[in-house]
């Protein structure tokens, strides 16, 4: 028995073939993977960035059921071409409260991440019922259903406790107010909406559909479309402070 | 193991084995459960998956049942007269099933180019548009049909080169079925909304519970196949294949741990967010690549290219480090999917270094495959199975060259986000895993039926030329309109602005989206021709007297 | 910043100073194994499984 013999062991034992296999494939993972969760870059805080509201998660939910991001991204890289046609690129600490996070890997369409206060929500309501009615070389698919649909509001408190579980952080205030947040956002008559002000500082009351009653997933959708990329104020951030 | 015991105790009076009256058990309770679920369920997607379940469920704890009534007091012996007694009833039926969801993949892939094309085919409808469809092309080429075949061809290879029967009496059938019935459910749920949105890992929490039972009663088959093994030496091949199952195991419960909003729903959150998520995503997407679509595909090259060529393989040594090189390097290389993002540099570097490296081992394996024929090229002159074998390795070689290319982040920002990483993807997927695929069943249906040959030889040439015209078209105009859409977000006027709008880049597109269409339908074409030529094999075939494999008994 | 380049630090020192060498040198052995003269004749052995009809 020489001692290259020995190493038949691989071949000849299916446990210990396993066990190689686990090995080797583990560490690859573990060394790429373990130091995000502790490199400041990619957990560090920026000024501004918030959990979305009970009508933006709501929307984002719809974004993420009809699948927009296998045709948008929501990434700008830091290229001249791409931060002159979307904006400055994009911050880890921008999607740290995505759960799943919605980068993307084509653009079909253009990128998203800073598509927020781009438009007006007319226009996107037009947009999404029938894209070639505003780009007539649009190859988007029309969204109609949606304007037609209203948003489940009553369930929305258990999604803001769900991510909280998963490390957003809701609080108690928020989760238990959830529903009226979700109707006082789409509505500027609402007697909520200072109170959800005082909740989510800056975020955006509109009747984002432009129609009476209660929000629907176009109401939603948009109003997650219009808060994306704006939280955080460019002209404050100090970029040295989030080398990565 | 265990049931062989119990059959020596059996031969006069019958009874019902652990496994039977087990999965009887768990079936029922199973189907109790979903049928309470369903009309519990918060969202209409859930009631309907609660319902399939509970009338799956009950079928199987109803066959299982019929099953014993129906056979003798004996399971089906290990050997007969000294020959192993292999068990093919779920090859065949995974075979079958690949077919099926090979040529439904293809249509619906070809749904979604002609939808890119011609936007109006979106129809406005939830379930007709492309961010439901694009999902479940996807799955159902990927998973739907390279995993039937993956399961089907590995289920025969380590029998037979093993020299035993599968471990397991229900258990293999448990794995096909329950595998099945994993797509079923994640299809439906795309159409009907129902997707956590991580590409290639989209069903959600429920669907990847049954996935994660079924996966682990199919290594345990596996490898108590290979533990029972007559052979001292477990074929390389089947090392790939073990490579594939243990890996796609870590990666579906790394990438996937999830919390429903409720358990009678069907949405949850991962528990994942924003870069780390996106780490594991790649992580889990990159190594899909490998080790489902690769390591899995290559298992099927190691055994199918020798025994058709009829020569044992150029280099067993090669194959070896070819293995173990793969592995090494191919769990490193996710973050190229992540190029310029916002995850740390320092990992992007490390995925771009170790995909440029990967290069190496990829041709290994391809040299390895492709010099299996030196000395045997004419049979690519009159086997066209055989060519389509040899084809597929070819255009292994040629993706393979092209991944770590675009993985380099030079060549990543231009290609990124555009067609040229659809057009790789599939020259992949249909040159490669399509054509190694086809070639396999081509083998195995004749085998696995007892047919001395193919219904006929000259649909499986029209069938390949076809399809190469397909495919060449496809990734050619891919390769076009995703350097053209590069550059054209990238170009600036001599002023200094950017030259084109978005729009007129998506424009740019349509011809070339027309062009792919066209590859596409070429490609189901072929597929459409393949499954007439199964089909006849089983039903109009001549037998093969000389066979000795003993047909199973039905269940 | 401080945290960035320790992080860092560890991470490239566990690629580089200790995990690198180990796999190198494992994979080495399994290169020097597959190519051992005197696996050869078990190696071709092994090649002609799939070609056996039992």
């Amino acid at each position: 028995m020489s001692f290259w013999s020995r190493h038949q062991i691989f071949e000849k034992n299916s446990i210990i073939l396993i066990a190689g296999i686990l090995v080797v494939i583990a560490i690859g993972g573990l060394v790429e993977i373990t130091p995000l969760f502790y490199l400041k870059s990619t957990i560090e805080v920026v000024d501004g960035v918030r959990p979305y509201t009970p009508l933006e998660l709501a929307g984002r939910n719809v974004y993420v059921r009809e699948g927009c991001y296998l045709c948008h991204s929501q990434m700008v890289r830091p290229l001249r071409d791409e931060v002159e046609r979307y904006g400055h690129f994009s911050l880890a600490a921008e999607s740290m409260y995505d759960h799943p996070f919605q980068w993307g890997s084509k653009r079909t369409g253009p990128d998203l991440a800073r598509v927020g206060a781009k438009y007006s929500d007319e226009w996107h309501v037009t947009h999404l019922n029938n894209p070639r009615a505003i780009v007539p070389q649009s190859v988007m698919p029309g969204y109609p259903f949606l304007a037609k649909t209203e948003v489940d509001s009553e369930a929305i408190a258990d999604h803001l406790k769900t991510n909280r579980a998963v490390g957003v952080p809701y609080t108690n205030e928020q989760i238990a107010n959830a529903e009226a947040d979700l109707k006082a956002q789409a509505d500027p008559d609402n007697v909520g909406t200072d109170a959800f002000a005082k909740r989510y500082p800056k975020a955006v009351v509109r009747n984002f559909d432009g129609k009476g009653g209660a929000p629907t997933e176009m109401d939603a959708l948009i109003a997650y479309l219009q808060m994306l990329g704006t939280l955080v104020d460019f002209k404050l951030y100090n970029e040295k402070a989030n080398l990565r | 193991m265990q049931r062989e015991s119990h059959m020596q105790q059996t031969q006069s009076t019958k009874w019902m084995t652990h496994g039977e009256a087990g999965l009887m058990l768990f079936f029922s309770m199973a189907a109790y459960v979903c049928a309470f679920a369903a009309p519990m369920a918060l969202d209409a997607p859930f009631a309907f998956h609660a319902s399939l379940a509970a009338v799956a469920s009950g079928a199987a704890a109803f066959a299982i049942v019929n099953r014993y009534f129906d056979r003798q007091a004996a399971l089906p012996p290990q050997e007969i007269n000294g020959k192993p007694n292999y068990n093919l009833g779920p090859i065949k039926f995974a075979s079958f099933m690949a077919m099926f969801w090979g040529i439904a993949g293809f249509a619906v892939g070809l749904m979604i180019a002609c939808e890119l094309a011609w936007p109006a085919l979106n129809l406005d409808l939830p379930w007709t548009s492309f961010g439901r469809l694009r999902p479940l092309h996807t799955s159902a080429v990927i998973f739907a049909f390279g995993g039937n075949v993956l399961i089907a061809t590995s289920f025969y290879v380590v029998q037979r080169t093993c020299r035993t029967r599968l471990a397991g009496d229900l258990a293999p059938w448990f794995v096909v079925l329950g595998y099945n019935f994993f797509i079923v459910i994640a299809g439906t749920g795309y159409l009907l909304g129902v997707t956590q949105s991580k590409e290639y890992a989209e069903p959600e929490w429920y669907a990847d519970l049954w996935l994660t039972i079924v996966w682990v009663v199919y290594l345990l088959v596996f490898v108590m196949t290979l533990v029972k093994r007559k052979e001292p030496h477990i074929f390389v091949a089947n090392w790939f294949y073990l490579a594939f199952i243990v890996t796609i195991a870590v990666l579906h419960l790394g990438n996937n741990p999830a919390l429903p909003v409720s358990v009678f729903g069907s949405k949850s959150y991962i528990a994942w967010g924003g870069v780390q998520d996106a780490m594991f995503q790649w992580w889990y997407g990159h190594n899909a690549v490998g080790f489902f679509l690769t390591a899995g595909f290559l298992a099927i090259m190691y055994y199918f290219i020798p025994k058709r060529a009829e020569r044992p393989i150029y280099s067993y040594r090669l194959s070896i480090i070819h293995f173990w090189a793969l592995i090494f390097l191919y769990i490193w290389a996710g973050p190229h999917h992540l190029h310029y993002t916002a995850l740390p540099d320092w990992a992007q570097t490390l995925g771009m270094t170790f995909s440029v490296m990967l290069w190496m081992p990829s041709w290994g394996g391809m040299i390895n495959g492709l010099m299996t024929l030196s000395g045997a090229w004419d049979k690519l002159r009159t086997d066209p199975v055989l060519r389509m074998l040899v084809v597929s390795v070819a255009f292994y070689g040629m993706s393979t060259f092209e991944g770590p290319m675009m993985a380099i982040k030079v060549v990543n920002s231009l290609s990124h986000y555009t067609d040229w990483t659809i057009g790789h993807v599939h020259s992949g997927a249909l040159g490669w895993v399509g054509f190694v695929s086809f070639g396999a069943l081509y083998c195995l249906v004749p085998w696995l039926w007892g047919r001395k040959e193919l219904y006929s030889l000259k649909l499986v040439n029209w069938h390949f030329w076809i399809s190469t015209i397909g495919i060449v078209l496809y990734i050619s105009a891919m390769w076009v309109s995703g350097i053209l859409q590069g550059l054209m977000w990238r170009a600036y006027t001599s002023l200094g602005f950017l030259e084109y709008s978005f729009i007129e880049t998506v424009e740019a597109m349509h011809p070339f989206y027309i062009i792919r269409a066209a590859g596409g339908a070429l490609f189901l074409i072929g597929a459409l021709i393949m499954a007439y030529n199964l089909w006849m094999t089983v039903r109009a075939g001549e037998a093969d007297v000389a066979t000795e494999l003993a047909l199973q008994p039905a269940e | 910043m401080k945290a960035i380049l320790t992080v860092h630090n560890l991470a490239s020192n566990l690629v580089t100073s200790l995990w690198t060498p180990i796999f190198v040198g494992l994979f080495i052995a399994i290169v020097i194994y597959a190519l051992w003269p005197r696996n050869r004749a078990a190696f071709d052995e092994a090649s002609r499984l799939p070609l056996r009809e039992d």
